[in-house]
């Protein structure tokens, strides 16, 4: 440990600590825009490009950056100096001479990082205002919107892009003022790797990435008066939501969310959570038959199974591991066999024409606007899942519609999609699928009721988590990863013959679709994450029903109309396959 | 740029990319050394190459091409057989290497960074070849002509062979 001043403070930290991190401690927050961490997760940047952080060290010429220089023995570090504060200026105003001066119609407008800084920083007059500024082509993709006229070069997006989802379809290109953030080629993202799981998105300081907006969409058919339109909400939004009424992370409005939906003029407001359920239906039965294939010593069973409800991980495996497709369940996502049970069991019973019924997902991803645009999740063109919106969009739109979110009374889900076990409540937090999988399994596979349902040791934060399972004498191995450069160490091992799981759950987004590129921005503070997850367990807790197979409205679902997992009507309707869409 | 997918790469050129490659131990590290014997090899450095870089490498696409658009030597453009460089360093452009660019590019009917349609000339600029008492210099392969007029241009264009 080591002593030095920072401002009116004594700080002792570690040697290694930077000055960044060390201020914090003393509670002296220096402000930044490029540096984003993302505490217990990997989502880590630090380019130290945009020097906002820097501070003057007593003894030092220079000024220096707060994020790249690591404490010494009796540093006395000045934060808010007038030489500090001046240089600061400096920076921000010659960010600001090529930046866009459109704040009031940004999508960002007062979630903006760069606009915090500049109302933080406290000045009135930019000197720089009457030069040219970079124009550039606004790219909108089915799932992200990119307008690098507005990108300040931070690099966010580019670090995680390419450290901690492995992806690396974005890249600065050029130099100088030429410079941007872009695919090789100048391509569009579409005609690249891009998975669109959006972490550029939840990182971007500024306006420069956000996601597609359907809201012009929805409202159209929400005011059709011949279309019935249905909503289901993921269930991550619900412990997300609040925090864009001012609500604290974690605080769970599931009632408040269906009154609004409702307010707004949706005609049914159903759940994701239904889906979920089903999800575990075909694929806890699709574990069992592996599993039990490969005891009987059939060789050509392929294992481990993995999970396959993340849009952006399908993606990254139907680009990178053509090799590897027979892998993944081929369960759809809960949210495309909601829409896939909506408009076949459901439109049948009400006697509402497919082409009538309009089905919007609700979800904490950008990669789902995407999933519900594949041609496979569509009937003679009309997709299952009509469009998705963001946990986001939906804040927006519930404020559009003049509705005082936090003074709501609670509502419930229609029937009969509506109800759901404790099991699809975890479904957003990385471990989730993997722990509802796991008490459907146990129980269909021993025949014995599980003593308690809760397996600890696959809940966390760690990127990386491996349990062994007793399933009634059968050790049954399981590994639980998020972000897609995990996801990549566990393919390559599968692709070298090195890995040894019988199931694996992979979520794209760090902390698992809680920290969701739809989400409410959570501005590098893992504490929401954590609050979150806390949040989908309490839910999952406080439910009778706690496994997806007790769900009655599934099994009547079953009883009267999909008959049994895997077979008949449920293979046909909730599952897919893989193709191999390697970018050459 | 050069439209990659309208050039299939002859086979012999994707085995002696990859040769570049293993030669540098498909170090990420050694990017620049290899675009630069690459470069020196085909001429320039479509994307259909980069891409070979890239997976020789492990590395993205757009790892290599930034690095590609970062460095001004780098061209995604096939050069022509006799690549044309005017100077306009100081010395040179104090001497009227300007005109002498103006003329070139009416003569050719190509701009800076342009190759010509028969594939004979493309035409750059640089900032200094070392020989100011010459000035002004431009540079035909590697053939240097010094102290030249803009009616000079006519001539030497035409003396170099095919």
């Amino acid at each position: 440990m080591i002593t030095l001043t920072i401002d009116r403070h004594v700080v002792v930290v570690p040697a290694n600590m930077t000055i960044l991190e060390a201020a914090t401690t003393v509670n002296v927050d220096i402000p930044t825009l490029c540096h984003i961490d993302l505490e217990g997760t990997c989502v880590k940047s630090n380019p130290a490009s945009c020097r906002l952080c820097v501070v003057e060290v007593e003894g030092r010429g220079n000024l220096v950056p707060a994020c790249a220089t690591q404490c010494r023995q009796g540093m006395v570090v000045h934060t808010s100096s007038p030489r500090v504060l001046r240089a600061r200026k400096t920076v921000a105003e010659l960010i600001l001479s090529d930046h866009p001066n459109d704040c009031l119609t940004c999508p960002k407008c007062s979630d903006c990082e760069l606009q915090r800084l500049v109302r933080r920083l406290n000045f009135r007059v930019t000197p720089y205002n009457d030069g040219e500024r970079s124009v550039r082509k606004i790219e909108i993709t089915p799932a992200i919107t990119r307008d690098m006229s507005k990108c300040i070069y931070c690099r966010r997006c580019e670090s995680v892009c390419n450290e901690v989802q492995s992806v690396g379809a974005l890249g600065a290109v050029g130099r100088g003022f030429g410079t941007t953030i872009g695919p090789a080629f100048d391509k569009e993202l579409g005609q690249t790797n891009c998975t669109y799981c959006g972490q550029c998105v939840a990182v971007c300081p500024v306006g420069a990435l956000t996601e597609r907006d359907y809201a012009e969409e929805l409202i159209a058919d929400i005011t059709s008066p011949d279309k019935v339109v249905v909503a289901q909400t993921a269930p991550a939004v619900r412990y997300a939501l609040g925090e864009e009424f001012g609500l604290k992370p974690g605080a769970s409005v599931t009632g408040k969310m269906v009154t609004a939906l409702k307010d707004m003029g949706f005609d049914y407001v159903f759940d994701t959570d239904f889906g979920a359920d089903m999800t575990i239906m075909e694929e806890g039965a699709e574990i069992i038959d592996r599993l039990k294939k490969f005891m009987a010593g059939d060789k050509s069973v392929k294992l481990p199974i993995m999970t396959s409800c993340c849009p952006a991980w399908v993606n990254f495996y139907e680009h990178e591991y053509p090799d590897l497709l027979q892998h993944p369940s081929s369960a759809k996502s809960p949210a495309q066999m909601f829409g896939a049970v909506a408009k076949t069991y459901w439109a049948e019973k009400m006697g509402i024409p497919r082409d009538k019924l309009v089905v919007v997902s609700i979800m904490p991803c950008l990669a789902k606007k995407f999933e519900c645009n594949r041609p496979e999740f569509a009937v003679d063109g009309n997709p299952d899942v009509d469009y998705s919106i963001s946990t986001r969009e939906l804040a927006a739109l519930i404020r559009r519609s003049n509705i005082n979110f936090d003074r709501l009374p609670d509502s419930d889900f229609d029937r009969p999609l509506g109800e759901s076990s404790g099991a699809a409540a975890i479904f957003g937090t990385t471990g989730g699928v993997m722990e509802a999988a796991l008490r459907t399994v146990y129980e269909e596979f021993t025949g014995k009721t599980l003593p308690r349902v809760d397996f600890d040791e696959v809940r966390g934060l760690d990127g990386f988590r491996e349990a062994t399972i007793d399933l009634g004498g059968f050790p049954l191995k399981v590994a639980v990863v998020h972000t897609l450069s995990n996801a990549r160490m566990v393919m390559d091992k599968l692709r070298a013959g090195q890995l040894d799981y019988h199931v694996v759950e992979v979520m794209a987004c760090p902390g698992g679709c809680i920290g969701g590129a739809g989400q409410p921005y959570h501005h590098g503070d893992s504490s929401v994450l954590r609050a979150r997850q806390r949040a989908a367990y309490a839910e999952d807790a406080g439910k009778q029903l706690r496994k997806s197979h007790d769900n009655p409205d599934i099994q009547r679902l079953y009883k009267d109309f999909l008959g049994k997992p895997l077979h008949g009507k449920a293979h046909e309707l909730l599952h897919t396959t893989y193709s191999d869409k390697t970018i050459k | 740029m050069a439209k990659a997918k309208e050039n299939k790469l002859a086979c012999n050129v994707v085995q002696q990319v990859e040769a570049i490659c293993d030669k540098f131990g498909n170090q990420p590290g050694e990017l620049i050394t290899i675009l630069h014997e690459t470069q020196g090899m085909y001429g320039y450095l479509p994307e259909e190459i980069q891409r070979i870089i890239a997976r020789k490498l492990g590395i993205p696409a757009s790892k290599v091409y930034g690095v590609v658009t970062f460095y001004s030597f780098f061209t995604m453009t096939p050069k022509g057989r006799h690549p044309i460089s005017v100077c306009l360093g100081t010395a040179c452009y104090v001497r009227g290497s300007e005109p002498l660019l103006e003329e070139i590019k009416r003569t050719l009917g190509i701009d800076v960074g342009q190759t010509t349609p028969d594939g004979k000339f493309s035409l750059d600029c640089l900032r200094c070849v070392g020989a100011c008492g010459l000035a002004p210099v431009v540079t035909i392969g590697d053939k240097v002509y010094g102290r030249l007029q803009p009616k000079d241009i006519k001539k030497i264009l035409e003396e170099v062979g095919d």
